[in-house]
């Protein structure tokens, strides 16, 4: 038998029940996921002995996703997540955690919230890691349909995020990917896109980031046609001393849906953040 | 294919000028090939002949690998019934990408 080294906690933060996993000892690294899943997805960074003999990885389950509770009256209300709201929820948890200076690494959604993080808190961070980064995403399809009645969500859901992938990353973990995103609650993933598809444009506003007191580290799949290559260069050469870096044959959740593939791109931006 | 249990309908797929009807009966495939005259179908999925044969690639590119990807890109067009098409997403995904390991 085996018996991984992650653990998992709740932590009360305000009125929300937050489900956090952590591996680890050293610089904290907060890890967020992406829109309508959870944070099973970071499960081979929380395993990679290489990088958690310096870095506390931890991911925690946004409230609505995964194991964190959804807030009392959830029933009454359509769940929409909104840039300041993203942001407010983070620092949060860094204070209530007590992480001092950690590194922030998001994918998707999270790729796009730590652009802001860049803006807002750049002294708080010490560096921002973007996977699938864009400043922003026009609809191509309507999101209205994964929380529909007469369409089931897990699978919708599940279908949208299986295309984002590469053909090339393994089935096992492809179809676990997906597997998350059929668990996810009526109408989150759909609150999520609201912030990646209509609130939370973040064009106009990148310009301005410093990557001189935070560093600003973008991995993107190939594969992704959610937030593509282009996308991300298009963010790359708005913001000056971004590293970006290409990641050949993955899609749009490196992490989990090719955990060693995307690993080899991750360790040497660790590396560097914590000899800087 | 699991994802079609239940899916009793009939969809129009166009490659270029060449038309096609995938009748499914319980996730049973069933295809012809037109040209039809007034014949119904619930959803069409319409693309270019060279958008199709680049979706079909045994290992597609970057941006034809999925019927999203060509939906992102304008390449495709999806009619009729939306709500049948999501609902059958997964199902009518691996269908249309199934010619790649044919």
């Amino acid at each position: 038998m085996k018996i991984e080294p992650i653990t998992g906690r709740y932590a009360h933060i305000g009125n929300a029940r937050v489900y956090f996993e952590e591996a680890g000892r050293g610089i904290p690294l907060v890890c967020l996921h992406t829109a309508g899943s959870d944070g099973r997805q970071y499960r081979a960074v929380l395993n990679d002995s290489s990088i958690t003999k310096s870095y506390r990885v931890i991911a925690f389950d946004m409230p609505w996703h995964g194991k964190s509770s959804p807030p009392a009256g959830w029933e009454q209300e359509d769940y929409r997540l909104t840039t300041g709201a993203y942001t407010g929820m983070i620092m949060e948890f860094i204070r209530e955690m007590g992480l001092e200076r950690p590194v922030v690494m998001g994918c998707s959604i999270g790729g796009r919230i730590v652009l802001d993080l860049a803006l807002k808190h750049a002294r708080e961070l010490r560096a921002l890691i973007g996977l699938q980064s864009g400043a922003f995403v026009e609809r191509y399809y309507d999101a209205a349909w994964l929380d529909h009645p007469e369409v089931h969500g897990g699978r919708a859901c599940g279908a949208v995020a299986y295309g984002l992938m590469s053909p090339l990353s393994p089935e096992k973990e492809r179809w676990e990917t997906v597997w998350h995103y059929m668990q996810g609650g009526p109408g989150v993933f759909t609150g999520d896109l609201y912030f990646y598809q209509v609130e939370g444009d973040i064009r106009s506003r990148i310009g301005a980031i410093d990557t001189s007191i935070c560093p600003l580290y973008l991995l993107t799949g190939e594969y992704d046609y959610s937030a593509s290559p282009r996308d991300t260069e298009a963010v790359a050469a708005r913001v000056k001393g971004a590293k970006m870096t290409v990641m050949k044959g993955l899609g749009h959740f490196p992490m989990s849906e090719n955990p060693e593939a995307f690993l080899g791109y991750l360790r040497p931006v660790l590396e560097e953040i914590r000899r800087a | 294919m699991r994802w079609g249990r239940g899916m009793n309908e009939t969809f129009m797929l166009q490659v270029g000028d060449e038309q096609y009807l995938l009748k499914v009966t319980d996730g049973k495939l069933a295809l012809e090939k037109g040209p039809f005259v007034m014949r119904s179908w619930r959803f069409a999925i319409r693309a270019s002949r060279e958008s199709w044969e680049k979706f079909w690639q045994k290992t597609p590119a970057p941006g034809w690998h999925d019927l999203f990807a060509l939906l992102r890109r304008g390449d495709v067009r999806f009619e009729g019934d939306q709500r049948v098409l999501m609902a059958y997403l997964m199902y009518v995904k691996l269908v249309l990408a199934a010619p790649r390991d044919a």
